[in-house]
């Protein structure tokens, strides 16, 4: 049995879970804990303290894992060991919530220096009025023409489907590329 | 869509980096505490902009910037009242008053000057508007950004957002290819020539910052700046030991790592 994993990162409330949710066989796994700082409380009722964990089954000898990470700084310890091994990594970030596009550029940074792996971009909540649009995302996480970006609504398995399709695309076009 | 939030969270600077990187053409509608400002945009250069109630016809620009006396001023509102300020403008240049480049120049210090205005807001909604326009019968200038964004960023003192931005000096710097992109027409400061001067694939920050004597936070600020005005970009540095080999396959095989990848794509595309 083989199993291989993707890396699912972002700010608080992005919606990571929601996007591994939408995906994953299992139910996700994740730690949910009561936050008890009161700025995130507003923000959300619970959120992921430790990490999710979804599941998807390829055939009887191949497992794909998704990870989910804490986006918060704090946690940031564990990004290296989430890093290690994985064949990409997608950020998600909430496009309605600018205030949260600085922590997603430093996450970016920090994954893209830890390894050299593919990565994409969700550009998540698109089903909300208040959502940036999409080139707007790229230009403000100041991501590199190459990077691809793609509109998402978690909850939506298509827009989850896609996202990882074009991350596996990118892992192709590398190895083609001899990267 | 939607191209709004407040300026604690997302500022001038940044605003101005993304109509620059993404040539907009439309006006910048911010809600201070006390004022409104409405700053319009034509592909992503500063074409005008006015706030709250401040005068700012014509002939009140050049009367503030002393282009016209007191007397002159009123002469010229008796004269001019129902002129519009293109009208206004060619009236001076034909009168020998005035050079067109003056009055450009002045109109450019006096927008410019808004715009350093909203560097020390902290606080205000802001909202991008395609459609709205600069009126047509106002005289528009044609700026490049990036100075203002260079000077913007140079404001940004905090460590901690800093570090944020650029979480680790290992990373070295190129120039962006992007079109348009001109370090000629910058002004920048000494200290921030001498790290554009060390700009090569092959250093990172951290000798960067070495070579030109600076501390961690002047590196990260200068660098912040430059990014900020799409002028570099972060790379991996060439020579640099490479990245602990990462084993993102559970097989060395390359052929069967491509196999691999096909599974998961087709099994995904079947779901
Ligand atoms: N409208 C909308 N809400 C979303 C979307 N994705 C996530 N959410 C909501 O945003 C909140 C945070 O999502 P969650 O997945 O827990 O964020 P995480 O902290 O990144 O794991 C939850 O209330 C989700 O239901 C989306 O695409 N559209
Ligand atoms: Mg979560």
């Amino acid at each position: 049995m083989q199993t291989v994993k993707m890396v699912v990162t972002g700010p608080f409330s992005a919606g990571k879970t929601e996007l591994i949710r939408s995906v994953s066989e299992i139910d996700v796994v994740s730690t949910e804990r009561k936050l008890t700082d009161k700025a995130e409380r507003t923000v959300k009722e619970a959120t992921t303290v430790a990490m999710d964990f979804g599941r998807i089954t390829v055939d009887e000898d191949l497992v794909l894992y998704l990870f989910g990470t804490p986006g918060q700084k704090r946690f940031d310890f564990m990004w290296e060991i989430l890093s290690e091994g994985m064949l990409g990594f997608i950020v998600v970030v909430d496009s309605t919530r600018p205030e949260t596009f600085r922590e997603a550029r430093s996450i970016l940074e920090t994954f893209r220096a830890y390894a050299p792996t593919p990565y994409v971009v969700a550009a998540n909540k698109q089903d909300l009025e208040d959502a940036w649009e999409v080139e707007d995302v790229r230009n403000a996480l100041r991501l590199d023409p190459k990077i691809k970006i793609l509109p998402c609504v978690a909850s939506d398995r298509d827009t989850v489907k896609t996202i990882l399709l074009e991350l596996l695309y990118s892992i192709l076009e590398e190895m083609e590329s001899g990267g | 869509m939607a191209l709004r939030g407040n300026l604690r969270d997302f500022t001038i600077t940044q605003l101005l980096n993304l109509i620059n990187l993404a040539r907009k053409t439309g006006t910048l509608i911010v809600e201070g505490p006390n004022e409104t400002a409405e700053i319009a945009f034509r592909e992503g250069k500063l074409a005008y902009a006015k706030i709250g109630q401040e005068e700012n016809g014509l002939a009140m620009i050049l009367h503030r910037s002393k282009q016209l006396s007191a007397n002159q001023y009123e002469v010229v509102l008796q004269r001019a009242e129902s002129m519009t300020d293109k009208e206004l403008g060619l009236t001076l240049i034909n009168a020998g008053y005035i050079s067109q480049e003056d009055i450009l120049a002045n109109l450019q210090q006096y927008f410019t000057d808004i715009i350093r205005r909203l560097f020390t807001w902290v606080e205000g909604f802001f909202r991008f508007e395609n459609d709205i326009l600069p009126q047509e019968d106002r005289i528009n200038i044609r700026l490049d950004l990036e100075n203002l964004i260079i000077e913007g960023s140079r404001q940004l003192r905090e460590l901690e957002q800093l570090q944020d931005e650029i979480p680790t000096l290992e990373m070295a710097l190129k120039f962006t290819e992007r079109p348009g992109a001109n370090l000629q027409s910058v002004n920048l400061s000494v200290e921030e020539w001498r790290v554009v001067s060390f700009i090569d694939p092959k250093n990172t920050m951290k000798q960067i910052a070495n070579a030109a004597k600076l501390n961690e936070l002047e590196i990260r600020r200068i660098v912040f700046g430059l990014l900020q005005a799409g002028l570099v970009e972060l790379v991996r540095a060439e020579g640099a030991p490479a990245p602990k080999p990462v084993r993102m396959f559970p097989t060395e095989d390359r052929e069967e790592q491509k196999t691999l990848v096909n599974r998961l794509i087709g099994r995904i595309r079947s779901m």
